[in-house]
């Protein structure tokens, strides 16, 4: 077998699609930290030395609370991807997360009640 | 943890528009939104669905599915509303679970000129016990129904509110989400209130 062959077989059905997106998390596909596309994130302080700039770029994004997908759009990366790097920078105490709540609150009174007072002004 | 979640963070909620491809749910959501809607995008295996509908689509392969959002906050009580449009490659957002869990729930957009475009969404919800109501963006030069006739169209259970809207208006879009949350309002069991 020559050594162009085996160029043509590394890469096989079996490895399943090359995504270039993925190489930003370093070929991870899994965030450490459960994270959904409303979660909210901020930043709370400075991350360790060695994380990429990928990670001082969404850092900076989020010195309010903001959402999963907002850091994805402009970060320009898919949700998937986006999750990954926010899970680094939870798992290092440089960003705190609040997760949506378990329930989607379309039976909670009170939430409803607010989103009908505030909805009212507008 | 030396914070307190509350402190730091306001309570987010989400509510999805959907409907067929074309009836105006970007436009919608810009309405609604007091941001420029966003756009992002996910990446989805279709292996798992054995739809008719994905011929062409190659066993395993990675599709990507893009969505636009926008968000309202409501200052006083410390809500954000996030408004996800449901996206337009009809097909493939239902496969996107994580865009419907946990949903407040659902506005389906309808254009009476093809109403068969919203059969999905309205599926989709009525299967997964997601409240929602029906919509019906007033197009210029639609002819107009009478909200009874849209309901026996679709087949809506009498539950199910059917509202007028304008897409393009902002008060009109707010209109139809104060539905949305007067309907599960009504909804909610009355012990828990």
């Amino acid at each position: 077998m020559t050594v162009a062959g085996d160029d043509e077989v590394w890469l096989d059905e079996e490895a399943g699609p090359l995504i270039r997106p993925y190489t930003v998390s370093a070929g991870r596909t899994h965030p450490t930290v459960k994270l959904d596309l409303v979660s909210l994130v901020i930043a709370i302080a400075q991350p360790p030395r060695g994380m990429d700039p990928e990670h001082h770029k969404v850092l900076g994004l989020c010195r309010n609370p903001i959402s999963v997908a907002e850091v994805a759009a402009h970060m320009r990366l898919p949700v998937a991807v986006t999750k990954i790097l926010l899970a680094d920078l939870v798992e290092c105490e440089a960003m705190a997360m609040r997760a949506p709540s378990t329930t989607s609150g379309a039976t909670d009174r009170v939430l409803l009640e607010k989103l009908l007072d505030g909805l009212q002004g507008i | 943890m030396a914070y307190k979640e509350s402190d730091l963070f306001p309570t987010q909620v989400k509510i999805l528009i959907a409907g067929g491809f074309g009836v105006g749910k970007t436009t919608f959501v810009g309405a609604a939104s007091e941001i420029e809607p966003l756009n992002t995008e996910e990446l989805i295996t279709a292996a798992s669905v054995g739809v008719d509908s994905l011929s062409g689509i190659e066993d395993k392969s990675t599709t990507t599915v893009a969505l636009d959002f926008g968000r309202i906050t409501i200052e006083q009580h410390e809500i954000v509303l996030y408004l996800f449009g449901t996206p337009g490659q009809e097909r493939f957002w239902f496969m996107w679970d994580e865009l419907s869990a946990g949903a407040l729930g659902a506005i389906v957009l309808a254009d009476t000129r093809r109403l068969q475009a919203c059969f999905e969404a309205v599926d989709f919800f009525e299967n997964r016990g997601i409240e929602f109501l029906v919509a019906v963006n007033e197009f210029d030069g639609a002819f107009h129904y009478e909200p009874e006739e849209v309901r026996a169209a679709l087949e809506l259970d009498p539950r199910v509110p059917i509202v007028m809207c304008d897409a393009r208006d902002t008060r009109s879009a707010t209109s139809t989400l104060r539905s949305l949350i007067r309907h599960l309002l009504a909804a909610v069991p009355a012990q828990s209130a």
